[in-house]
C-alpha cells in the first residue's frame, strides 16, 4: 500500500519534518492511522551486549503496555530486541525499513518481520525492488525519528546510525533519552557521550511516559516465587552474576540454584545471556 | 601337492572365514598369490620366502601357487604372512598337514622369521570360535587378545616354533584366559582437580547418570576440556560384554596396549575438527571404524564444536539417534555400532570475548551469524543438557578442591540403577510447570521431551519417586539457550 504525500492519512508528524518522504510504502495487517499515535523509537547498537539486549527488549515490552507504538530500524540487536519486548507486551509496533518494501533485510529478522505485519506496520520509502545501500540507513532514521515523540537510545559506539537517529529527533524538537552505560564500554561511548550533551537519561520507562505526560501504569505485583528463588534475585539484583557465583553467595547446591533461576525466568524477573544472569525492571 | 590353512579376513568388524591353498607344481620355480590380495597382502611373498629360508626351512623349489578363498573377498594386511607360510611348508610336507585341522593361524613374519603381531586378532579369534576351530596359532603379544574371545591361543615368538609345534617336537606355555595380566589400570583424571565450577560439575554428573549428550559453551581457558575429560571417570565400569565390544574395535584398528589387551576403561576419544567425515564414521575402501565407532560405549568429545565441518557435524546426527553406523562402499558394506555418549564444548563467539567479563566482544553481528549458523537447530537439538559458563571469577577458584570422581561415580551408579528400575513419574504439578516453559520459552517439541527426560534423570539422582517442580526447573536450566541458536 502506498501513501503520498498529499494523502490525509499521512502522519501528520511525519509531514512536519525538515524533509518529508515523498511517499510511504506499508505491508501489514495494521491501519495507517496507526502511525499517528503517540510513538516512541527505540534504536541502537546492531551488535549490541547481552545488557543492551535485554534493556531494548524490557523498554520494548513496558512502553507497548503503557499503550505507546514502538518505532524501531528492524535491524539485529536492539532494534530487534525492541520490536520483540513490543510483541511480548501484545502492542502494535512498527519497522522502518531501509531498503524496497518488497525486501526483508536483514534476512535473520524475516520471521519477526511476519510477526509484526500482524497487526502492526512495516513501512518504507522506498518503492519494491530498492536494494539496500549504506546512504538509505541514514535516510531511513530520519523517518523513525519524524514518526515518533521521543527517541530513546539504549546502547551506541562512537558514531553509531543511532546518534543519526537522536539528531533528526533533536531538530525537529522531539525528546531524547538515552540508556546509561559502562564508562569503559565502547559499546556504550556514544550514548553516554549524548548524556553529557543533555540527553535525559532513562533508567525505567516512567522516565518516557512522564516526560510524555503519560500516566504510569500501576506496577504489576512481583509474581510469587520460593524463598529460594526470592533469595536469588536478591543477588541478582545486585549486579549481573554467573550461576557459580551464585551458589556459593546464596549457599544453595548447583541444582537448586539452576532450579530457582528457571523459576524466576518464567517469571519474567531475570534474563540469562551467555552464562550471565541479570535481573529485569 | 596341496597344503590348506584357515585365517580370516575382517570386513569391517567382523570376521570371514578364509581359506589358504598352496600348490607345488612342476615349472619355472616362483610364488604367485591370487585371491583379491591387496598390496600389503602381495608383499607376503618376500617377507614368506624370507621367513622360512632364516627358519633353516625348505623353501620347495617348485612353482608355488597360493590361493586366498572365497577368491571374490578382498584381503588385506599382513596377517596372512603366516597362513601363506604354513600352507606351503604343509604342501611340501615340512609337517604332517592334518595336523594343522581345528587350527587358525594369523600373524606377520619378519625377514629373519620372527612373528610379529597384528590388528584384528580378537575378531579374528571370534570367527575361529564360531567355525568350531579351537585353536588360533599367533604371536605371541597377540594371544592374550586371542584368549579373549574363548579360543585356546598358540602363541610362539618365531616361525620355527609354530613347526615345531605342529611336529610335536615343541608344546608353548599356556596362556591364562580372561586376564589383563599385572599391568596396573591407566589412571583416569579425577574430578577432584576441578575447583568451582559447580554448575559444571551438575551438568557432568546428570549427563554420565542419564547418558545424556552434553554441550559445554564458554569462553576459552575456563576447563571446558578438562571437565569433559573427567566424564569417563565417574561412568559406570563396562560389562564384560561391552569391554569385549570395545576391544574387539580396538583391536580391529591397532589401538589396543599389548600389556592390558581388554579395554576395561570406556574409551575418550577426542578427534581434532579437521577431521573429515570418513575419519569420523568410519569408511575406506574396505571399511575401517572411525571415531565414533572407536567411542562406542564410551565418550566422543568434539573440542571447538563449530570449527568442526558441516558435513562433519550433520553426519553425527544419524548415528546418534540409531547407535548404528551402515557404511556402504564399493567395495563393501559394513556396520558399526556407535553408541557413544556425544560431548561438545564451544566457545559463545568466535573470538570468545562473550561470557567473559574481562573482555568485549568485538565480532561483527555477520560474523556471530555465520559462526551459529554452522550449528543446525538439528544438531543442537541432540544434546540434552547444555550449559554457558561465564569465566568464573579468581575468588571462585580459591576454593576447596572439589567432590572426588569416586564419590561422584557412586551417585551415579546409584542413579542408572533407578532409572533402569522404574523411572519416575512427573506429578501433576510439574507437566503444568513443563507446559508453562513451553509457552514462555523458545522451546520445540524435541526441546520438551528432552527437558523431561534430564528432569527424570535429577529425581532419580535426588533419590526421589517422582518428578517433582523443582527438579523440572533445573531440568528447564539446562534446556539450549536462545542466543546459541537464534
Amino acid at each position: 500500500m502506498k501513501l503520498a504525500r498529499s494523502d490525509p492519512r499521512f502522519p501528520p508528524r511525519l509531514k512536519a519534518i525538515f524533509d518529508p518522504p515523498p511517499a510511504l510504502y506499508l505491508r501489514g495487517t495494521g491501519n495507517p492511522e496507526l502511525l499517528d499515535c503517540r510513538a516512541v523509537g527505540v534504536v541502537g547498537a546492531r551488535s549490541c551486549s547481552p545488557y543492551g539486549a535485554q534493556v531494548a527488549r524490557m523498554l520494548g515490552r513496558d512502553l507497548a503496555a503503557a499503550g505507546l507504538l514502538v518505532v524501531s530500524g528492524l535491524a539485529r540487536g536492539v532494534d530487534g530486541e525492541a520490536h520483540r519486548g513490543a510483541l511480548e507486551a501484545g502492542g502494535p509496533t512498527v519497522g522502518v525499513l531501509g531498503c524496497g518494501i518488497d525486501r526483508d533485510y536483514p534476512a535473520v529478522n524475516a520471521a519477526l518481520s511476519r510477526r509484526m505485519e500482524d497487526g502492526g506496520l512495516v513501512i518504507s520509502e522506498y518503492e519494491p525492488g530498492v536494494e539496500p545501500a549504506p546512504w538509505r540507513f541514514p535516510a531511513r532514521n530520519r523517518i523513525i525519528a519524524g514518526l515518533c515523540e521521543a527517541v530513546v537510545v539504549v546502547e551506541a559506539r562512537e558514531r553509531s546510525g543511532a546518534l543519526i537517529t537522536a539528531d533528526f529527533a533533536l531538530e525537529e524538537g522531539r525528546e531524547v533519552f538515552a540508556v546509561p552505560g559502562e564508562i569503559t564500554s565502547s559499546l556504550s561511548a556514544g550514548s553516554n557521550a549524548l548524556l553529557k550533551l543533555g540527553a535525559t537519561p532513562i533508567t525505567a520507562v516512567d522516565d518516557v511516559l512522564d516526560a510524555l505526560g503519560i500516566e504510569r501504569v500501576a506496577a504489576s505485583a512481583e509474581p510469587e516465587v520460593s524463598d529460594a528463588a526470592r533469595r536469588v534475585l536478591a543477588l541478582v539484583r545486585d549486579g549481573p552474576s554467573g550461576a557459580d557465583e551464585l551458589t556459593a553467595r546464596a549457599a544453595l547446591d548447583a541444582g537448586a540454584i539452576s532450579a530457582a533461576l528457571t523459576e524466576l525466568e518464567l517469571a519474567g524477573l531475570v534474563a540469562a545471556a551467555d552464562g550471565v544472569f541479570r535481573a529485569l525492571r | 601337492m596341496l597344503g590348506r590353512t584357515v585365517t580370516h579376513a575382517l570386513v569391517g568388524l567382523e570376521a570371514r572365514q578364509v581359506e589358504v591353498e598352496a600348490h607345488l607344481q612342476n615349472g619355472v620355480p616362483g610364488l604367485a598369490i591370487v585371491g583379491l590380495a591387496d598390496r600389503a597382502c602381495q608383499e607376503a611373498k618376500h617377507r614368506v620366502r624370507s621367513g622360512i629360508v632364516s627358519a633353516e626351512l625348505e623353501w620347495p623349489s617348485r612353482r608355488i601357487t597360493v590361493n586366498l578363498a572365497p577368491a571374490g573377498l578382498r584381503k588385506e594386511g599382513s596377517g596372512f604372512d603366516l597362513p601363506i607360510a604354513l600352507a606351503i611348508l604343509a604342501a611340501s610336507r615340512q609337517f604332517p598337514p592334518d595336523r594343522l585341522a581345528s587350527h587358525a593361524a594369523i600373524g606377520e613374519l619378519a625377514l629373519d622369521g620372527r612373528l610379529r603381531p597384528v590388528a584384528g586378532v580378537l575378531a579374528a579369534a571370534e570367527g575361529a570360535r564360531r567355525a568350531g576351530l579351537g585353536r588360533l596359532l599367533c604371536a605371541a603379544e597377540s594371544a592374550a587378545e586371542a584368549a579373549l574371545a574363548g579360543i585356546e591361543p598358540i602363541p610362539a615368538r618365531h616361525l620355527v616354533e609354530v613347526v615345531g609345534y605342529l611336529r610335536g617336537e615343541y608344546e608353548p606355555e599356556a596362556v591364562e584366559m580372561f586376564s589383563n595380566g599385572e599391568a596396573p589400570p591407566v589412571e583416569l583424571p579425577d574430578l577432584a582437580d576441578v575447583r568451582g565450577q559447580e554448575r559444571a560439575r551438575r551438568a557432568l554428573e546428570l549427563a554420565a547418570a542419564g547418558g545424556h549428550n552434553l554441550l559445554l559453551a564458554g569462553p576459552p581457558g575456563i576447563g571446558k576440556s578438562m571437565l569433559a575429560r573427567r566424564l569417563p571417570g565417574i561412568l559406570p565400569p563396562l560389562t564384560r560384554q561391552e569391554a569385549l565390544e570395545v576391544t574387539r574395535i580396538h583391536s580391529v584398528v591397532g589401538l589396543l596396549s599389548r600389556d592390558r589387551p581388554l579395554m576395561d576403561q570406556r574409551p575418550f576419544r577426542a578427534p581434532h575438527h579437521s577431521a573429515s567425515v570418513a575419519s569420523i564414521v568410519g569408511g575406506g575402501s574396505g571399511p575401517k571404524p572411525g571415531e565414533a565407532t572407536l567411542a562406542h560405549r564410551g565418550v566422543l568429545f568434539l573440542d571447538e564444536l563449530p570449527e568442526f565441518q558441516r558435513p562433519v557435524l550433520e553426519s553425527l546426527r544419524q548415528p546418534l539417534e540409531d547407535g548404528v553406523i551402515a557404511v556402504a562402499r564399493v567395495d563393501g558394506r559394513a556396520v558399526f555400532p556407535c553408541r557413544f555418549q556425544l560431548v561438545a564444548s564451544m566457545n559463545m563467539c568466535p573470538c570468545g570475548g562473550r561470557g567473559d567479563a574481562g573482555t568485549e566482544c568485538q565480532c561483527s553481528p555477520q560474523r556471530l551469524a555465520s559462526f551459529r549458523e554452522k550449528l543446525s537447530r538439528a544438531l543442537l537439538d541432540r544434546f540434552d543438557v547444555v550449559v554457558a559458563l561465564p569465566r568464573p571469577r579468581a575468588a571462585e577458584l580459591g576454593g576447596a578442591a572439589g567432590e572426588s570422581s569416586e564419590a561422584v561415580g557412586r551417585r551415579v551408579a546409584a542413579a542408572r540403577i533407578r532409572l533402569e528400575r522404574e523411572a519416575p513419574a512427573r506429578t501433576d504439578a510439574s507437566t503444568a510447570l513443563l507446559d508453562r516453559a513451553v509457552e514462555r520459552l523458545p522451546l520445540s517439541g524435541r526441546g520438551r521431551a528432552r527437558v523431561a527426560r534430564v528432569a527424570r534423570t535429577i529425581a532419580a539422582l535426588a533419590e526421589a519417586d517422582a518428578v517433582e517442580e523443582e527438579h523440572l526447573a533445573e531440568a528447564l536450566a539446562y534446556r539450549s539457550p536462545r542466543e546459541l541458536a537464534q
